[in-house]
């Protein structure tokens, strides 16, 4: 395990958790079969009946597990009972709000022919040995588990089917399944799936490989609008997420670590803090200096988080600077602003001749853009509620993207046998990335450990923001040469990014050649410079990408503009001819998919019509998670730089669509997120410290500044993938394409109230 | 310190102990296990946390409990009918599927609620004034409009029921 060094601190793990979310080749994924011995039957229910418990095969893992012990790649994952009482289906993927715990099961109950409204849909435990990898992260679950589950769905009707025509003294072939029930061949005969539960688990199980799937044209529950399972106890105010938890005799607690993060505690009035009303302890955890697992700070216990929070406007603490962080964010531009003119550092690609094309071009475009850092904000407060009992065993209620993970980050903080630990995923307010990392699980954990009784810690709002895992900040120095016809020749892209070690890149500023869609011209250089950083990077909705796309789509038009051509026109010319960059590896664009749903997404918004002065559509697209995504923006914008987002059109490709609602609602969401992301989130650290650390400083999009989102599909053939991030970051360069052509101003800071504009 | 009487959901609860400043919400969720009113931990800029008093939205976390006193208070928890059959506004969330991570749909629903009732067919822009206050950060905004106006709309259709129901009577 490597780990980005930075004097003050350490960031284990996070080199995994981006592995995790990177892709494996797809030809991997098209492999991934269950064989017989991945299902195994259980049968001694209460009540008797089939209990399928089956293995979801891993390719993002097979790639790293061949080289590791503890291969997971075939470790069960999934369970599906059916009793007489019903049919239970365990989601066992974290729940964020990205829609896997409804999506996940209608995928098995498709393929068992499953009424829905029979299916109970419940989170499972977190057990890598009983359930498999579980993991948020990526917009991977889909992909993950799709042909398993799937397969998981046909071998348990295959066994019921099986148990009917045992009973009934017909060949199975003559019997059909529907909503639950087998149906012989006359129609006649109906029965139920629990009633058969029993039989059927006393069946032999099947080859998975030699039972036949549904053709996409019998689905009826996939591409359906189906409502969260969640619903109902979402509407009703019920306990549901981590900050929910309660337990007896439960203390509620805050931890206070140094706003400038590596600093360490020093000194701190914790004897008076004690004293305050209401207050069960106060204490100095040391930490372990990994900013993934537990710094230093210092931990208030009180009866309730009120007590808690009272008590620490008393703190004073006096910390050691020493090895903290220092990042200045004004000093980063100007390092940037130097160095804009120069070719970078590394050459990340040099294709063709760029200097020869960029003299013999008809006109050059020389452009700088720029991002800030931003925060997740996640609206669920950080909290995780953490038993150590008088046995040495831990409990925890953890709201987290990576609950295995949390199990490994807890046992290395505290310095125990991850076996002594047993934690409960719990459904996320939101996750963003953010909960990838597990650093409030380890200090709930070490401060119940202190005081020996269950404790939820709560962050604050400024906590969080102080001490979050950033989005990082960026600049490109563009120029992009474009001949006599207008035709796109040359593209040179100086990438300017931070490292906390001086050799790689922080997360989210590893822009590879591919990515940059100007690697499709034929003369084209990427160069780099990485400036330092040592407040933590992570990984913000669709890393990278949500900013990249802002500034080489919004450079994309601006060439486009430059040679005098359409936009559209110009995007289609320079895709080509339809063809995979890596042929037969679906992780990777696919020109005639990329040109597909820009062409839908121009019918759809009426591409070219006349509009009124000072209102424009804008046109983007982006190649992220494996999903092809094009968006057109329609804005208007007034003098004072007042810009009216009225609808953004999205389509995008992510193969056939599960849950229509829940898919839908992600493009929505993706929408809204990019356009408040864009306008005027940024974090300015100085010295260390951030400065913006409540929504006062840090808005998130309100309701009447939210746009009409028109969503289509392009249902192709390919496996489904996901969606919880690609729909991202077409957005910005969309909405300030659009503003460009409404009125003349070329937006090229991120947020765009930098630049004076408002929404 | 005297004991804090709250009348919550029409049930009144005695809590003892609690200072002049504690906000409603850390009563409502750390005493009382009412815990679907939820904060943003945003110093009354998420607008997660709204309940009802006398009919009117409340930021829990930024009211005193003290200042409720003796009134009546509606939480998410109370929305629904004591026989559980759900508000309009409930109904039209699950039917829009309105939620994605949820955490801030109670607080959605109680604006809504108290929308709805001073103002049963509210138009887009009443909506959105109305809503301004409350942060959705999954960005479920588009489904939130078109949920209120589904309920105003069913509100409508079950009045016309009962005036025709009585008119037959």
């Amino acid at each position: 395990m490597s780990a980005q060094m930075h004097d003050g601190f350490t960031r284990r793990g996070l080199d995994d958790i981006a592995r995790d979310m990177t892709p494996a080749p797809a030809r991997q994924l098209l492999a991934t079969r269950l064989a017989r011995r991945d299902f195994l039957r259980l049968t001694g229910l209460a009540g008797g009946g089939l209990m399928l418990q089956f293995s979801v095969g891993d390719v993002r893992a097979d790639a790293h597990a061949q080289a590791s012990a503890g291969n997971a790649r075939f470790a069960p994952n999934a369970y599906l009972q059916i009793s007489t009482s019903g049919i239970l289906i365990y989601a066992t993927q974290p729940e964020a709000g990205q829609g896997v715990k409804t999506a996940l099961p209608m995928i098995i109950a498709e393929e068992l022919d499953a009424a829905w409204e029979d299916v109970e849909v419940r989170l499972s435990g977190v057990d890598a040995a009983a359930f498999g990898r579980q993991f948020a992260g990526g917009s991977t679950a889909v992909p993950r588990v799709w042909t398993p589950m799937r397969q998981a769905g046909a071998v348990a009707r295959a066994m019921l089917v099986e148990a009917a025509a045992h009973r009934w003294q017909v060949p199975a072939s003559e019997l059909r399944t529907r909503d639950s029930h087998v149906i012989d061949a006359s129609g006649e005969r109906r029965i139920s799936y629990m009633a058969l539960a029993e039989a059927a688990a006393r069946l032999p199980v099947p080859d998975a490989a030699q039972v036949s799937l549904k053709s996409r044209e019998d689905f009826r529950l996939i591409g359906q609008p189906i409502t969260g399972v969640d619903n109902h106890a979402l509407v009703t105010g019920q306990p549901l997420f981590g900050i929910d938890h309660q337990l007896p005799d439960l203390l509620h607690a805050m931890y206070v670590k140094c706003p400038a993060i590596g600093g360490t505690v020093r000194t701190a009035n914790v004897d008076e803090i004690r004293a305050l009303p209401g207050v069960h302890d106060a204490f100095v955890i040391d930490g372990n200096g990994e900013v993934t697992e537990l710094m230093s700070g210092v931990a208030i216990v009180a009866k309730d988080t009120w007590a808690a929070m009272r008590a620490r406007r008393s703190l004073r603490v006096e910390w050691d600077e020493t090895h903290a962080a220092r990042d200045t964010w004004t000093q980063s531009q100007s390092r940037a602003d130097e160095l804009v003119g120069a070719e970078g550092a590394e050459t990340l690609a040099d294709n063709g001749d760029v200097d020869a094309a960029m003299a013999a071009a008809a006109q050059t475009v020389e452009s700088v853009y720029r991002y800030a850092f931003a925060s997740h904000a996640q609206l669920e407060p950080q909290s995780c509620t953490a038993w150590y009992k008088a046995d040495g065993t831990l409990e925890i209620w953890a709201s987290s993207q990576t609950p295995q993970r949390a199990v490994e980050n807890v046992a290395s903080a505290l310095g125990m046998d991850s076996k002594a630990i047993m934690l409960h995923q719990v459904r996320m307010g939101g996750g963003f990335g953010r909960r990838l990392v597990n650093d409030p699980v380890c200090e709930a954990a070490a401060i119940s450990r202190q005081v020996g009784r269950p404790v939820k810690l709560t962050w604050t709002r400024e906590d969080d923001m102080s001490h979050d895992f950033l989005r990082a900040g960026g600049f490109h120095a563009l120029k992009g040469g474009v001949d006599d016809a207008g035709r796109a020749i040359a593209w040179q892209n100086h990438f300017i990014t931070f490292s906390a070690d001086g050799k790689s890149p922080v997360f989210g500023g590893n822009l590879s050649p591919t990515e940059d869609l100007g690697h499709l011209i034929k003369n084209f250089r990427l160069t780099r410079t990485q400036l330092p950083w040592a407040s933590p990077c992570g990984f913000w909705r669709a890393p990278g990408a949500s900013v990249f796309g802002f500034a080489l789509q919004s450079f994309l038009h601006e060439l486009a503009v430059a040679g005098g051509r359409d936009h559209l026109e110009f995007l289609l010319e320079i895709l080509g001819e339809p063809r995979w960059l890596d042929p037969g590896n679906t992780w990777t664009l696919h020109t005639g998919r990329a040109a597909d749903v820009l062409k839908l997404a121009a019918e759809k918004a009426g591409w070219g019509r006349a509009m009124p002065e000072g209102r424009a559509l804008g046109l983007a697209f982006y190649f992220s998670h494996a999903a092809h995504v094009a968006e057109v923006a329609e804005v208007s914008v007034d003098d004072n730089k007042r810009i009216r987002v009225h609808e953004v059109t999205v389509v995008s490709d992510v193969g056939p669509i599960i849950n229509r609602s829940g898919a839908e609602n992600q493009c929505e969401g993706s929408v809204i997120d990019g356009l408040s992301a864009m306008l005027g989130q940024k974090l300015t650290h100085e010295r260390g410290r951030v400065r913006e650390t409540n929504f006062d400083r840090y808005p998130l999009l309100r309701m009447p500044q939210a746009p009409k989102v028109s969503v289509h599909f392009i249902e192709s053939d390919y496996p489904p993938t996901g969606l919880g991030e690609p729909v991202l970051p077409p957005v910005a360069p969309a909405v300030c394409n659009a503003v460009f052509t409404a009125s003349g101003h070329r937006i090229r800071t991120l947020p765009i109230s930098e630049e004076g504009f408002s929404i | 310190m005297p004991t804090l009487a709250l009348t919550i959901n029409g049930r009144t609860h005695e809590v003892e102990d609690v200072p002049a400043d504690m906000p409603l919400l850390w009563v409502l969720r750390d005493r009382l296990g009412l815990v679907g009113t939820r904060g943003g931990g945003g110093i009354a800029l998420g607008g997660a946390c709204p309940v009802h008093g006398a009919g009117s939205p409340l930021r829990a976390g930024a009211v005193p409990a003290r200042a409720r006193a003796g009134q009546p208070i509606t939480t998410i928890e109370g929305l629904a009918s004591a026989d559980g059959s759900l508000h309009a506004l409930q109904q039209a969330w699950i039917d829009h599927d309105v939620a994605q991570c949820g955490y801030c749909q109670t607080g959605q629903l109680m604006s809504a609620a108290a929308l709805l009732a001073r103002n049963p067919d509210p138009s887009d822009a009443e909506i959105d004034s109305a809503m301004a206050g409350n942060i959705c950060r999954c960005g479920t905004y588009v489904r939130i409009r078109r949920a209120i106006h589904a309920a105003a709309k069913a509100g409508a259709a079950a009045n016309t029921n009962t005036t025709a129901t009585g008119a037959a009577s």
